[in-house]
């Protein structure tokens, strides 16, 4: 029994894990649990779309066109965030929208930080011309806006979602490149790296088993910040009408498809743009306390 | 460097143009098809029916000639059209970033100086907001509020139709000053304020941000906190001694804030109906016009590798210890 208590004792003493740790600093930042928190919601609304609301984000009902939002004169609490130009509701349009917004930043996230980091870690390690071809093509890309290759892109493929999503992915590449390739140089004279070569390590072990862990924090940040951007992006795109196309309910077609309204219902505008303000801030709000928690270095 | 740079960025506008389906010489025509015998004479015309490298070297060739090939819709040539243009866009990026370093800098110090109080919280929140912004919708709820609700702004345009204003410098608010007609530059001014704010929104952001974080390194340094030990006032200490060292970063991320301000005035000079190349480059997207959107691209490209090789060589006048180290 003396022996069990003495663990325990010994158990409360002992550093906490990394996982632990990174969640006690994250904890302790309230701005980045109130964007994990919207985060969460937003995302729990997007995949019970289905149950949360009754009405499907499509279907038309003529006889409501432009009702005003429930606590409005003329609302209805059928529509409590008002119906749209054909007479759609607003609220399930929204809660839609957030599939489509999630999904992009998820698409845009992974394709650049797997290609990104898989250019970076190649670039990093080869160094000589490859790395030189491949820091100059990453200088190209930077030196456009990131909007205007994006819209070139998009010209090239066809306005829609996917496409949207693979110009946005294109245009931040070079962040990831950037962050693996300055990690891999650093770790890559290290004494652990070096012990791995020597006992016999092959370029693939090396790469992705021995360097590539100890480059992640950087870029799981830098993945959480893209995340905000992506979303923003595509959103900026479904407003110039090269994004997502009509009728579906992605948030920044919705904002152009009501521009014609805007004197008349403020709703229309309102919305799917608070939506979008709403949700780029929680992911930068994230991005900041990831950054904090897992890069006390880059700590501002 | 910047040549491999530039070489790299025409050979992008070059390709991304020729990649897009369908050929100029159909969309001209249209719905209404065209005869092939014509459509290859129009091709040839144009140079298009040449192997791609030759029509890549004439290109670049051109490039250095100053003639960057001719609009397909407006048939004017594409650097002309981009430098009427222009001024528009200077004058809108220039107001832009004006105020986000007039109101960023200070706001930033601020924040820094009052780290962990309220005034820190404050500007840090509505930083971060406008930093998350979408800015388009930004742009429709200024509209909203001040040129429809309270109809103190104009909606859209560079000044009211009322007047005519000689093209002098191209910055609407210096001619209409100088056209000296009563009204005009107030016109010109409240035709600027609003689509300024809207495309200065990010940049300011991002200049607070940086601002305080690099006050606040600064402000833990050993030189500080003997001045402060003199007895110096802190509004002196941050002014005389942290500032000048503080602006070193601050002044890269201004410069980084082209890029911003140029994807910004796509959307922006769309929102306000602006007549600067933003908008134009998006008009020449929807009307496929390669030339314009190919010529555009390149020169907005050019201009950012400029103004960051200008950021790179201020940067060793304002931090000499630069300087010395190479």
């Amino acid at each position: 029994m003396n022996s069990q208590a003495q663990i325990a004792v010994v158990d409360e003493l002992a550093p906490p894990g990394p996982f632990r740790e990174f969640w006690n600093y994250f904890c302790g930042n309230r701005g980045a649990l109130i964007g994990f928190g919207v985060i969460v919601v937003v995302l729990l609304a997007a995949l019970f779309a289905n149950f949360l609301t009754p009405h499907s984000p499509y279907e038309q009902y003529r006889d409501y066109i432009l009702t005003p939002p429930a606590w409005q004169d003329g609302g209805l609490w059928r529509f409590p965030l008002g119906t749209d130009e054909v007479g759609r509701d607003v609220l399930t349009r929204l809660i839609y929208g957030g599939r489509l917004s999630l999904f992009i930043g998820m698409m845009v996230v992974t394709l650049s930080l797997m290609l990104g980091t898989l250019i970076g870690l190649v670039s990093g390690y080869a160094r000589g011309i490859t790395d030189t071809l491949i820091m100059r093509a990453m200088d190209i890309i930077m030196a456009l806006p990131s909007l205007l290759l994006a819209l070139a892109i998009v010209t090239i493929l066809g306005p829609g979602l996917i496409n949207a999503s693979i110009a946005i992915a294109v245009t931040y590449l070079p962040h990831y490149v950037r962050i693996t390739r300055a990690s891999v140089i650093g770790e890559t004279s290290k004494d652990y790296v070096i012990a791995s070569k020597v006992s016999g390590a092959g370029v693939f072990r090396l790469i992705f088993i021995t360097i590539l862990p100890n480059c992640m924090a950087p870029l799981i940040v830098q993945a959480s910040l893209g995340f905000s951007n992506a979303i923003l992006d595509a959103a900026a795109l479904g407003f110039i009408g090269l994004g997502a196309q009509p009728p579906s309910p992605e948030w920044g077609s919705m904002l152009a498809n009501a521009l014609e309204f805007i004197q008349r219902a403020w709703w229309v505008v309102t919305f799917p743009g608070l939506m979008i303000l709403v949700t780029v801030l929680a992911f930068n709000l994230m991005g900041d306390g990831l950054r904090d928690a897992l890069d006390p270095k880059m700590k501002l | 460097m910047v040549i491999p740079t530039f070489i790299g960025v025409t050979l992008l506008t070059f390709s991304l143009i020729r990649l897009i389906p369908g050929d100029p010489v159909e969309l001209m025509a249209g719905e209404r098809g065209v005869d092939p015998v014509r459509h290859a004479e129009l091709l040839a015309q144009m140079g298009l029916d040449k192997p791609l490298l030759v029509q890549y070297w004439n290109y670049l060739t051109g490039i250095f000639q100053g003639d960057l090939g001719t609009s397909i819709v407006t048939r004017e040539p594409v650097i002309r059209e981009f430098f009427t243009l222009f001024p528009a866009t200077l004058e809108l990026s220039l107001c832009a970033i004006i105020i986000a370093v007039a109101i960023g800098l200070p706001a930033g110090i601020i924040a820094a100086v009052r780290r962990g109080k309220l005034t820190d919280y404050t500007v840090m929140g509505l930083s971060l907001t406008g930093y998350s912004m979408p800015i388009f919708w930004w742009g429709l709820l200024l509209i909203l509020l001040f040129s429809v609700g309270l109809g103190w702004t104009p909606v859209s345009g560079r000044i009211s139709a009322m007047f005519w204003v000689d093209e002098v410098t191209g910055f609407m608010v210096i001619d209409a000053f100088l056209s000296g007609e009563p009204g005009a530059l107030t016109s010109a001014l409240s035709h600027l304020i609003l689509p300024s704010i809207v495309l200065a929104t990010i940049p300011l952001a991002v200049i607070a941000r940086m601002t305080r974080s690099s006050m606040l390194e600064v402000l833990r340094e050993d030189y500080v906190q003997v001045a402060r030990a003199k007895g110096l006032s802190m509004p002196l200490v941050v002014c005389i001694h942290a500032l000048r060292n503080a602006l070193i970063p601050v002044i890269t991320v201004i410069g980084l804030q082209v890029g911003v301000l140029m994807a910004g005035a796509i959307l922006t000079e769309t929102i306000f109906s602006w007549p600067g190349v933003g908008k134009w480059m998006l008009d020449s997207i929807y009307r496929r016009d390669y030339p314009s959107v190919q010529g555009g691209i390149l020169l907005i490209a050019c201009l950012v590798i400029i103004v960051n090789l200008t950021v790179d060589i201020l940067y060793g006048v304002v931090n000499p210890r630069i300087r010395h180290n190479r």
